[in-house]
């Protein structure tokens, strides 16, 4: 009997088309586009709770948000909202506008803004730095100022067992640790607690996490709210050198990075597809246990995003230069310079001019503080 | 006076009991609806009578039973929301407690109507003293064969569970209520699925308030036509108000829609104007999300019609002029009430119930409090009142459930409707952090 195959749907992202399997939501859409054609990576949109091999995550941080212009071929209709690009399903001739539409780029900026009010912007001191969502995410689309003057919220640091430590106030609440434990390891001891703002994720009476596969939590937080105690403070993740590597483990698949500082290993992480997922979870006897070459084959280095920190000051044999790029920086940088005043050379108006500018700016700060 | 279909009998002495409410003629709509009617014609009554969700949203009642998905060998629930915390609102409370079989029998006729053989009452957790008085009349309506096994001999089942909540807010969203009725934590669900097609134990599920319920038995008895004449256009039935504030009479008043906003809040049968000596200032008209109305836009819309206590005339001129009936809690502001402090306080509720699970909400509802907070004690800026508008309009419409937009609003329309107050907040720090102290308007004084 012959294969049905099921019936593709073609859909249209930010004007290119793609047909994918129905089911699939419009953000797996966008990566199938990015996976076939790397320079439309700039398309797919961010996820900072969505996680892929994690079912049901996904929908809380409002990041991927993207607009529906046209419902569906049958209801050409656009949705009233912005819908989240990670859990909504695609339709028969869907028309969705995600890099293209202003109200959507304007609306990332702003969940930007909000993810960072209460984070601490602790990054010098941050084992993630360098490899954290929340870092590309303000750095692609966020804005260089803040407007939030207030007191931020803060929390206690927490020893989750021995080799995880819990820093809350780091954490924007994508709840991907709770659905690790929850769906990866057999026995969930952790969750939120609290409401709003005030939520936070704890073990119920600070229990230890007591179970083999909790080293986890680490490699699916994507800010450095949950970090490795074996790894905290020993370095800065651009200046160690990840490789592949695998070993015979009865409790998981072994495939994992290796990070050296020099011949040391300083820590063993999972491995992260192109999304930054990890697709095969790795126990903690290997994350946490196994810090000796010995204990591991190597395959080779481990292939690093160009545009990530991590490839700085590593050589990479196959690298495609992009000459243009400073030119499109530079062109998104200049703004045409108001030089219509006149041009002063006389050295008594330019004193006056420097005095005035003082008292302005002396009368400015002196409002602030009245303030 | 006006038609009475929810409060006629509240008065009456022992109605919380089964024999004085039957004497009354309690329970004549289950056994019409149980003897002579199928489940299809219940549903078209609703239908018919045109009831919209009391709850605050507004959406026909019948067309959301419409809505239930109907697979074969999937059990079907009916989850009535009673978790009514709105400030501001507080009808259903009064209907609970005083008259609680009219809730029950609402329930058993509109279990039968969905085909659901167990239903629930999910009561807020602050409650209890309600729970109590609703366990004891289902007691009462299951010892005289009205509920659990074989109704009246008909062959239909139906079990009532009344679940205590937890206390929070967030649980009357309906499928927050749903999650926390499922022993979990009450965030939210994505939508879609609805309620309706995936809802409580990823059955078929129809989530209605206290008071949309309630209207069956009278639905049923006197037909849904009759019940779509009451009211004015597609605004069907009486509605409870909920009326606080600077009123000489405080209460819960039955109105039928269409009574206008002038005779609400003046005559003698309903609220009986602003208390001696004081003038109207503002009034929030459904409950503490809608947007805030200043004086001049209560008694008339912007095109000088009257408003009137109904879904449409009071959003009519939407958000720029309007505001929404929502859940009926009529809060009315003379001029001693500060609208920041106001506005400050709700906010505060706003932040302290958001469930955390989305950013915007979570985040923002936080900073507009910290923001608004500041103004109203002297440490204001400028900007901040554009800071405020800004934070609102994101929140607004980018979140999972409409605790967003139920935090934004109140802002949003306080400044657009009051932002002289809120200026002079900024420019006299001294004056506005002063207890008490309230702005008033040289052209109203």
């Amino acid at each position: 009997m012959e294969e049905v195959k099921p019936q593709l749907i073609k859909i249209t992202f930010d004007g290119i088309e793609v047909e994918v399997a129905p089911g699939t939501t419009i953000m797996q859409a966008a990566r199938k586009i990015a996976e076939a054609d790397e320079s439309q990576a700039g398309l797919v949109p961010p996820a900072m709770c969505y996680y892929k091999p994690l079912p049901s995550s996904g929908g809380k941080c409002r990041a991927c948000l993207v607009r529906v212009a046209q419902g569906s071929a049958k209801d050409p209709r656009p949705m009233p909202k912005l819908v989240p690009s990670c859990i909504t399903q695609v339709q028969e001739g869907m028309v969705v506008e995600n890099t293209t539409n202003d109200a959507v780029l304007e609306t990332r900026k702003s969940i930007v803004e909000f993810l960072l009010i209460n984070h601490p912007l602790d990054c010098p001191i941050c084992d993630q730095a360098g490899e954290c969502h929340l870092q590309d995410f303000a750095f692609e689309h966020g804005s260089a100022k803040t407007r939030y003057e207030e007191e931020r919220r803060t929390f206690d640091k927490i020893d989750i067992g021995p080799n995880i430590q819990l820093h809350m106030t780091r954490c924007i609440l994508c709840y991907r640790c709770v659905y690790t434990a929850d769906q990866i390891t057999n026995k969930r001891e952790h969750g939120v607690m609290g409401r709003g703002d005030a939520a936070e994720i704890s073990t119920y009476i600070s229990n230890a996490i007591d179970n083999e596969f909790s080293g986890n939590v680490i490699d699916v937080c994507p800010v450095g709210a949950l970090t490795d105690k074996t790894f905290r403070f020993k370095n800065r993740v651009w200046f160690s050198k990840p490789e592949d590597a695998h070993c015979e483990c009865d409790k998981c698949s072994g495939k994992a990075i290796v990070w050296y500082r020099g011949d040391e290993v300083i820590r063993v992480t999972a491995r992260k597809n192109v999304w930054g997922e990890v697709n095969e979870f790795i126990c903690n006897t290997c994350r946490f246990d196994r810090k000796k070459t010995s204990d591991w084959v190597l395959e080779g280095p481990t292939k690093v995003k160009r545009s990530s920190v991590i490839s700085a000051n590593k050589y990479r044999a196959n690298l495609v230069p992009k000459p243009d790029f400073a030119m499109k920086l530079a062109a998104t940088q200049f703004k045409p310079i108001d030089d219509s005043r006149p041009y002063v050379t006389d050295t008594e108006t330019i004193r006056e001019q420097s005095i005035e500018n003082n008292d302005k700016a002396n009368h400015r700060s002196l409002l602030s503080q009245n303030n | 006076m006006a038609r009475k279909i929810l409060t006629e009998h509240i008065n009456v002495p022992g109605i919380e009991t089964f024999d004085v409410y039957r004497k009354h003629g309690g329970y004549t709509a289950v056994e019409k609806v149980i003897k002579t009617m199928t489940p299809e014609e219940v549903v078209e009554e609703a239908k018919k009578s045109g009831v919209r969700g009391r709850g605050g949203a507004g959406f026909p009642m019948g067309m959301k039973w419409g809505f239930l998905a109907k697979p074969e060998g999937v059990p079907r629930y009916l989850v009535c929301n009673a978790d009514e915390s709105e400030p501001g609102t507080f009808k259903d409370h009064h209907l609970m407690k005083s008259i609680p079989h009219l809730l029950i029998e609402g329930m058993i006729v509109s279990s039968f109507a969905l085909g659901a053989n167990k239903s629930f009452i999910y009561v807020r957790g602050e409650l209890m003293y309600v729970i109590r008085i609703l366990e004891k009349a289902i007691e009462e309506a299951k010892a005289k064969g009205f509920l659990g096994k074989n109704i009246l001999g008909s062959g239909y089942d139906l079990e009532l569970v009344v679940q205590p909540g937890g206390g929070a807010y967030i649980c009357g969203e309906e499928t927050a209520l749903l999650e926390s009725l499922e022993g979990k934590r009450g965030n939210p669900r994505n939508k879609p699925p609805f309620p309706a097609v995936k809802g409580l134990y990823q059955s078929p599920t129809v989530v209605n308030n206290v008071e949309s319920i309630s209207n069956m038995p009278w639905i049923i008895n006197n037909g849904g036509d009759a019940y779509a004449a009451i009211g004015i256009g597609r605004s069907t039935g009486t509605k409870l108000i909920s009326a606080s504030g600077h009123i000489r009479k405080p209460g819960v008043y039955e109105i039928e829609l269409g009574v206008s906003v002038d005779e609400f809040l003046n005559s003698d049968e309903y609220c009986g104007g602003i208390r001696d000596g004081h003038y109207l200032k503002a009034l929030v008209a459904g409950g503490s999300s809608v947007p805030i109305l200043p004086a001049h836009l209560i008694t008339k819309t912007a095109n000088g019609e009257d408003r009137l206590m109904s879904y449409e005339s009071l959003s009519d001129g939407s958000f720029a002029t309007g505001t929404m009936l929502g859940s009926g809690g009529f809060i009315v502001f003379d001029e001693t009430a500060c609208i920041v402090r106001n506005t400050w306080n709700f906010s505060r509720f706003y932040h302290h119930e958001s469930c955390g699970q989305c950013s915007p909400c979570r985040e923002g509802t936080g900073w507009m409090e910290k923001v608004l907070h500041r103004i109203e004690h002297g440490h204001g800026n400028m900007h901040d009142i554009d800071l405020l508008v800004d934070i609102s309009k994101k929140i607004e419409g980018n979140t999972i459930c409409p605790l967003g937009d139920a935090a934004a609003w109140p802002v949003a329309s306080a400044i657009r409707h009051f932002r002289d107050e809120f200026v002079w907040h900024i420019t006299h720090p001294h004056e506005a952090s002063q207890p008490g102290a309230v702005y008033r308007d040289a052209v109203l004084a």
